[in-house]
């Protein structure tokens, strides 16, 4: 789970002076609000674990519980043991995280590159996990090198776009970032292409399509174990620079002029931004739009200053991704791929959002 | 008003022209052509045949391998291995699939094909991609159903079309044999008391087909009841581990080495009661899917394994399994499979 961080403390502690001047004029919640979000997120986790394809019933959901906190036997059935710990409690903690990371680094990132349109993906680490992914798919190699290719491609291909635009050095260093990110990420997208074209339409297609639509209906606790240590290593660095993350939104010559090394400052959350969507992708797939649009909605709610939109971020993906989730698992006879649902669910859910702090009040 | 209708018109005006055309396209009774545009040669004038996609390489690899061109998709080494010398060394020359072609028509053109021959569910969208490329090109199109319950039928009229009628009627036998197998398995299995199978895709196994896809027809066939058509119709799927423990199917096949190696090991597969017995199958898939991948005439010697594998005996045994599978290679592939090699390949019951 997240241990976000502020949780607890009020507004205005550290920084508040920078704080404040970023974040005129935003909402001012008390610390009730956020038990509130808390209780609302473990209410939906608690939702999560009750519902599934098999049949659990609350007693026996409650009993196992209480068995495994006490060290005792349930006497319940294999397969009902099985569905919880084994099943439903990997998957529910990878949406917990995966959402987590994606609206983290979507908040990181679009207070850096000031730009309310970008998402974790923007440098390319999506389309160089997929292509990975893919390729690994192609090659027919097993399940753990095809998110070992994954994590990789995305790192990989994030470190070429840095590279690429530090050679630029008459533009502004963000756009010509967001702009080579832009154009390998089509060079990536369009290698993905080429080999859906190559693969195999009646075995390995079909694989790569689930793959790119993303889901966690395929998590298990192992897979948990190997991405989730990457994951939360890149949310670290946010947590611990969230006040300095503000600096950025301001001009670089004037963040410079209160004392930060704005490159490096950058380079540090790019690096961790990366790590952590990369591990997060390797894990669930493509997931969009959780990491675009989650950190409006808590901007929405908590204002534009990072160290509240931070936690904000983190608690409001891990719900809406675990929320997301149970619906793709129950709604339908089939599993609904994940990737599909976020946006389905999403979009509405944020216009409404939008017309509804809008109004004047 | 006036405008409205002629951007009606215009919109209708591009569909007007592949009526006439379209006219052309004869489908006989209880006859598995399911189109033909242009044109086809007499028998002994088809030389060369492009195959658009993997099924109908199939159906050509094994009825007149002399004729096929080229292989539409990749062949690995491995199954090159278990196919005959006159097919085993041609080369990858493309698909034909509407967008998804990858042999271009010019390309078409410069391997001087006789005739060009596709094998699948034919939909209207189907229909016209070829039609168009049957205009396009000049070159004779023919459109066959590939439902395995068309095997035998497909075998016989294309073989006739081909000019080996003897070879496509020796084929159907086989064929029309093994579905009768199945039917008599089917007949004294009441459905209640049929088999629920699992089709495990992919490295996790957790890609299956629902009710209707054509990947399942074999499971169908073979007298076993698809888990998965419980979730409704439709093609392939993504479940979760959660969803199979619900199914709890009696028997898991699969084409997959990785997921059969892992399954029976798995301590989240371990209370599904198809691993709790060990019936868990992995079919053969050189060289080419015993079970699906691609969906075609290759599928057959899957049946009589599955008859065997979901209802023991009923398709005489290991041993008359080994014999048939052996007929199937012999026959088909026209290759002589070593007996160690295939057995090794087919693998015991459990």
């Amino acid at each position: 789970m997240n241990d976000a961080p502020d949780l607890s403390r009020g507004p205005s502690t550290h920084g508040a002076g920078v704080a404040a001047a970023v974040n005129a004029g935003a909402p001012c919640r008390p610390a009730a609000a956020w038990l509130a979000g808390a209780a609302a997120l473990l209410a939906v986790l608690a939702v999560a674990f009750a519902t599934g394809k098999f049949p659990v019933a609350p007693a026996d959901l409650l009993r196992a519980l209480v068995a495994r906190l006490s060290g005792s036997e349930s006497g319940l059935p294999e397969a009902v043991e099985t569905v919880i710990w084994n099943i439903r409690l990997p998957r529910v903690a990878a949406g917990v995280v995966v959402g987590a990371v994606l609206a983290a680094a979507g908040a990181a990132y679009q207070g850096m590159f000031r730009n309310p349109l970008v998402s974790p993906d923007i440098l390319g680490v999506s389309a160089g996990a997929g292509l990975g992914a893919t390729l690994g798919i192609y090659l027919g190699l097993p399940l753990i090198f095809v998110q070992v290719v994954a994590f990789g491609g995305g790192i990989i291909a994030v470190a070429i776009v840095y590279r690429l635009a530090s050679l630029v050095r008459r533009h502004d260093p963000v756009l010509v970032l967001v702009l080579a990110g832009v154009a390998l990420g089509a060079l990536l997208g369009a290698g993905i292409s080429l080999v859906k074209i190559l693969s195999d339409p009646y075995t390995q297609l079909p694989t790569i399509t689930f793959w790119l639509l993303g889901g966690l209906n395929q998590v298990i606790s192992r897979d948990l174990a190997t991405t989730a240590p990457a994951m939360l290593a890149g949310l670290l660095p946010m947590a611990l620079l969230r006040w300095r993350i503000n600096l950025l939104g301001l001009a670089d010559e004037e963040a410079a002029a209160l004392g930060v090394d704005v490159g490096r400052l950058r380079l540090v959350l790019v690096t961790a931004a990366t790590l952590s969507t990369a591990a997060a992708v390797s894990l669930a797939g493509i997931v969009g739009w959780v990491g675009l649009v989650v950190p409006h909605v808590a901007r929405l709610l908590v204002g534009p200053d990072f160290t509240r939109l931070l936690p904000a971020s983190l608690m409001l993906g891990a719900g809406f991704l675990v929320a997301t989730d149970t619906l793709a698992r129950t709604i339908a006879p089939i599993e609904l791929p994940l990737g599909i649902l976020t946006a389905v669910v999403g979009a509405p859910f944020f216009l409404w959002l939008l017309a509804r702090t809008g109004r004047p009040a | 008003m006036k405008r409205r209708d002629l951007l009606r018109a215009l919109a209708i005006a591009p569909w007007l022209a592949l009526v006439p055309a379209g006219a052309r396209a004869k489908a006989g009774v209880g006859s598995t052509i399911a189109a033909a545009y242009g044109t086809l040669p007499p028998p002994q004038a088809i030389r060369r045949v492009f195959a658009a996609g993997a099924p109908a390489s199939v159906l050509l690899s094994v009825l007149a391998p002399e004729k096929l061109i080229g292989w539409p998709f990749k062949v690995s080494e491995e199954a090159r291995a278990w196919l005959a010398p006159v097919v085993r060394a041609l080369p990858q020359v493309g698909r034909l699939a509407g967008r998804g072609s990858t042999a271009s028509n010019e390309a078409l053109l410069q391997m001087k094909p006789d005739v060009i021959l596709d094998v699948g569910t034919v939909d209207a969208t189907y229909l016209s991609a070829m039609q168009r490329v049957a205009e396009q090109t000049g070159l004779p199109c023919l459109l066959v159903q590939g439902r395995m319950a068309d095997h035998p039928a497909q075998l016989r009229e294309v073989g006739r079309l081909l000019g080996v009628a003897a070879r496509g009627e020796r084929l159907a036998a086989w064929a029309e044999e093994t579905l009768a197998l199945a039917e008599r398995a089917r007949n004294e299995v009441p459905p209640g008391a049929r088999p629920r199978v699992y089709y495990g895709r992919g490295g996790d196994g957790l890609e299956t087909g629902l009710d209707g896809s054509i990947n399942m027809e074999a499971i169908e066939i073979a007298g076993g009841r698809n888990v998965a058509a419980e979730s409704g119709r439709g093609g392939l799927t993504k479940v979760s581990p959660e969803q199979i423990l619900a199914w709890d199917p009696e028997v898991i096949v699969t084409q997959d080495r990785e997921f059969a190696r892992g399954v029976l090991a798995d301590p989240l597969w371990r209370p599904v009661a198809a691993v709790r017995a060990r019936r868990v199958h992995l079919a053969p898939s050189l060289p080419f899917g015993w079970l699906d991948g691609p969906p075609g005439v290759n599928r057959l010697v899957g049946v009589r394994w599955l008859i065997e594998r979901l209802h023991p005996g009923r398709a005489g045994g290991e041993a008359a399994l080994q014999t048939a599978a052996r007929d199937f290679y012999r026959l088909f592939y026209g290759m002589e499979p070593d007996g160690a090699g295939l057995s090794a390949m087919i693998g015991g019951p459990a």
